[in-house]
């Protein structure tokens, strides 16, 4: 009979589930904002070497941190990547869980952009203007209130006299940490807020700051289509498209390539990957993938990863990230992690 | 009908009146239906003629590709043909000098190129060198830029000959016509829209000082000196803008022969002239100064209609394509040296971050993969189960509890499967991450519901005297079902199975939990190697930043539809094989 034909072929496919051992390809995941510099690399890594290329989940820093953190072997991926630095307590997670020896690399910067469409009026921004208008609760002289900005020129009189509106990503998003962390918990911390209480600090969910998915293409298109608008997105993709969207200058400095490069620009963050030091020989390629990655021909000042829209790092640095590379450093423990 | 009630059917009780205005009514009232079911057929033929050419005309944009044709440099053995592109280009315009002048040149060919060479060295035809004639793939932009993406070079309008001086490394046109003069207009537009802009800065510090001057009486203490801090600063930033932009009015309104530059925010001058395309910088009335972009074979003065101006709208700031990019692109479009070929290598490469040179087939071969998985469990296990709970089980509240379970079962949403599937089959068996098996064990689970209710119905459709014939003349009752409900059944369960199959196809929620939503460029040979499907390249190209990725997201959505239409066309044959009467 036909039907007890197919029975065997499913039978068969359960079985051959079990022959999995082993796998030949390096398997990454983490971050997706450095998804594209990570795939990138991985490309080139497999075009150049007799590798296989490496397979890169994008599951958000967090995520992957957490799957790297859960074991040693080869179920478990060998590098994380991360748009911030591994936390004590994903640290003691590791730890825990075995995988002692990591190796941590810092591959560059990302800006994050506050922009709207090409045509609308520039805004010129501080990081507390951006904490008043967009927080839950504003605390000004010591008075905390609920937010009631529904202006720009009523947060500051110097800006437009447009309503406040902001498409951003969603709280799983890297993305929006950084810029919870970044301007608004600095701009609160300018406000006169203590450290403690700037930490508290939460996006107003009242629709001034609207939620449009982690999509930034989404995010672009929206903004086109719509001025009054502005929206938050990392600089890939101002980059891509500065025919139809521009950044808002924050604390007088434009988000342009070498102002984020230099540190000028102030919302920007660090990227970094984690390397499983126990998988290194056991897992083919990993080394020459960190090799790869640290090369100046990908995130050099020309860098195929710099095309992408990464920000370099500064020449020493890179000179000391690549020597851990070469020299396998892992972590003490030492290091100064939240 | 009529009202059947009527008593006595006389004649004027047709032909009343009432009863012609009822008649009316009630025709209207089926006039009306008719309507709105055509709009409702109307509305739904809209929405897919919408889509369907949304997808097919972005579509369009990614079945060609574009060549540019070099005489490459290629030793034996070459193994770096990064480097032979970029030697290559060097030698076809040696006249680009210069860092950023280099990268722009090496900007419009793409890796692929180098690929391409690669590929044809491995397979043995590729011929050695000091000029072999070759094609190198273009790169995204570049490819963007002939289709029009940041805008078309138009031709402004010139008359009367074209003097040409050398001014250092620049020159200096002179044409006794208005041919500047558009031009001129724009640098004085872009002026005045930069002194309306600082006007508006400086209105809006205007603004805050007063404001923050109403506020003023009831503030005390460290407010108050913060907000008089603060009128202080806003009002030196408003006189430092009100003077730039009254600097920028006397360059407007001042002398006639003032020289204005073009920046990069203003549209593009372009003259194309000697066979060279030079770049305006800066212009007056009459003259401008002008920066070569692709040299000129002598410095003649050009007589009329010898001569053309080419303006690019959009500002070179604004796209990715710069000027001088331009002018070679239009050189070798004009020298005839660009190719446009069908894009056929969207079907032989997989997923790449550059755009020109990534693929679907890894895609579409994961999916096949996944598919076939699915099929050969959900299939089977359905029809199975449906078999057992339709002709053999006994009708108890057991059963009944199950047929509950089956049909709510069909409403869990799919990202459920994927959390079951990552604890059930990864963690505690084992089965290798991003793998099709991973994926179809999923897939399977989420389409089982639905084979088995369609199975069930399917089943049950087919009429007892077919049972009570096969029994009659002595079948068993496994021959009974085998041999004869079954085949009757198989073209509904098909239809079922293939709305499964359908809805399994273009899931991506499950899959991301089990590792599937990811950048594999391996073809997977079978299903435990890694593997992606077709919505998940969908959804990782639609999220890539590259402006290129938009047509490419749309080529993949029309292969997916390919693939579903190929899939229900199999069962539709399927199913006419199978359909009998009775």
């Amino acid at each position: 009979m036909k039907s007890r034909n197919i029975l065997a072929i499913a039978a068969l496919a359960a079985f051959s589930a079990t022959a999995a051992g082993a796998r030949d390809e390096i398997r990454i995941v983490g971050s997706s904002t450095v998804f594209p510099f990570s795939t990138a690399v991985a490309e080139q890594f497999g075009k150049k070497t007799d590798f296989a290329t490496p397979v890169v989940e994008a599951t958000g820093s967090g995520g992957g941190l957490k799957l790297f953190c859960s074991g040693v072997g080869a179920e478990h991926p060998d590098i994380a990547n991360s748009s911030r630095r591994m936390k004590k307590k994903e640290f003691d997670l590791c730890q825990s869980n075995g995988v002692t020896d990591i190796i941590e690399v810092k591959i560059g910067f990302d800006g994050i952009v506050i922009g709207n469409a090409i045509d609308s009026p520039a805004y010129d921004l501080t990081r507390q203007d951006i904490y008043k208008a967009l927080a839950t609760e504003v605390t000004q002289y010591g008075r905390t209130t609920e937010n009631a900005f529904g202006n720009w020129s009523e947060v500051n009189p110097s800006l437009p006299a447009q309503p406040i509106e902001v498409l951003g990503p969603p709280p799983t998003s890297g993305t929006r940490d950084a810029f919870e962390e970044l301007a608004m918990q600095a701009g609160a911390r300018d406000a006169g807020l203590d450290k403690a209480a700037a930490k508290k600090v939460t996006v107003r969910s009242d629709g001034a700051y609207i939620e449009a998915g982690e999509n930034d293409n989404l995010i672009v298109s929206k903004l086109e289509a719509d001025p009054a608008k502005l929206g938050v997105f990392g600089f890939s993709f101002l980059d891509q498209n500065a025919d139809r969207i521009k950044g808002a200058k924050v604390e007088g400095v434009e988000p342009t390539f070498d102002n984020i490069a230099s540190g000028d620009y102030p919302v920007s963050r660090d990227l970094w990957f984690y390397v499983k030091k126990a998988h290194i020989g056991v897992i083919p390629g990993i080394a020459e993938y960190m090799t790869e990655f640290l090369d100046e021909d990908a995130i050099g000042e020309d860098g195929y990863a710099v095309e992408k829209g990464l920000i370099p790092l500064e020449e020493d640095e890179l000179e000391q990230f690549q020597s851990a590379v070469t020299d396998l450093t892992v972590m003490t423990g030492e290091e100064e992690l939240h | 009908m009529t009202d059947a009630a009527s008593p006595t059917p006389d004649a004027s009780f047709h032909s009343s009146e009432q009863a012609v205005a009822r008649l009316g009514k009630r025709r209207a009232a089926e006039w009306r239906l008719k309507l709105y079911g055509m709009i409702a057929i109307g509305v739904a033929a809209l929405a897919l003629v919408a889509l369907l050419w949304n997808i097919a005309a972005r579509t369009m944009n990614a079945a060609t590709e574009h060549y540019i044709a070099v005489e490459a440099q290629i030793e034996p053995g070459e193994d770096d043909f990064l480097r032979v592109v970029k030697k290559s280009a060097r030698a076809a315009f040696p006249y680009v000098s210069g860092r950023s002048g280099k990268r722009e040149l090496y900007g419009l060919f793409s890796d692929g190129a180098a690929d391409d060479m690669r590929r044809a060295q491995e397979a043995g035809t590729l011929e050695t060198g000091d000029a072999v004639p070759m094609r190198f793939l273009m790169s995204d932009t570049a490819d963007l830029y002939l289709r029009g993406e940041f805008g078309v070079l138009e031709t402004g309008a010139t008359t009367g000959p074209l003097a040409i001086t050398p001014e250092g490394k620049d020159y200096r046109l002179e044409s006794g016509s208005d041919a500047f003069a558009q031009a001129l207009g724009q640098a004085k537009t872009g002026l005045v829209r930069e002194a309306a802009t600082l006007r508006r800065q400086a209105a809006r510090q205007g603004a805050g000082i007063t404001t923050l001057e109403e506020r003023l009486p009831g503030l005390t203490g460290p407010e108050r000196e913060d907000t008089l801090a603060q009128i202080a600063r806003f009002g030196a930033e408003r006189d430092r803008l009100e003077g730039q932009a009254s600097a920028l009015d006397a360059l407007i309104t001042g002398d006639r022969q003032v020289r204005l530059a073009l920046t990069d925010r203003m549209a593009s001058f372009l003259v194309a002239v000697n066979g060279g395309i030079l770049k305006l910088t800066e212009v007056s009335a009459g003259t401008a100064l002008a920066r070569p972009l692709v040299p000129m074979d002598g410095e003649n003065a050009a007589p009329e209609g010898a001569w053309s101006l080419r303006i690019l709208d959009r500002p070179e700031i604004g796209r990715p394509v710069k000027d001088r990019q331009v002018a070679i692109l239009e050189t070798l479009q004009s020298d005839g040296r660009i190719e446009e070929v069908a894009n056929w290598k969207f079907f032989s490469l997989s997923d790449s971050t550059q755009p020109e040179i990534a693929g679907i087939k890894g895609a579409l071969i994961g999916s096949l993969w996944t598919m076939l998985v699915t099929f050969c469990l959900a299939f089977p296990i359905g029809v199975m189960a449906a078999i057992y709970l339709e002709e053999f089980a006994p009708r108890n509240r057991f059963t009944d509890f199950i047929e509950v379970n089956i049909n709510n079962l069909a409403a869990v949403p799919s990202i459920v499967f994927g959390l079951l599937g990552l604890a059930v089959f990864l963690n505690f068996f084992g089965v290798p991450r991003s793998s099709p098996l991973a994926g179809g064990l999923v897939l399977a689970l989420m389409t089982l519901p639905t084979v088995i209710i369609a199975a069930r119905a399917a089943i049950r459709a087919v009429p007892p005297s077919i049972r009570w014939a096969a029994m009659g003349i002595g079948a068993s009752r496994t021959q009974t079902v085998f041999h004869h409900v079954l085949p009757l059944a198989m073209p509904g369960i098909l239809t079922g199975t293939i709305i499964g199959m359908a809805q399994a196809l273009g899931e991506t929620a499950p899959l991301l939990m089990i590792g599937m939503v990811a950048f594999i460029t391996a073809v997977p040979e079978g299903i435990t190697d890694s593997a992606t499907v077709l919505p998940v390249q969908v959804f990782n190209w639609a999220n890539a930043s590259e402006r290129a990725f938009d047509m490419r997201t749309a080529a993949a959505i029309a292969v997916l539809l390919a693939f579903l239409v190929v899939m229900n066309a199999v069962a539709i044959i399927l199913r006419k094989r199978f359909e009998r009467r009775w």
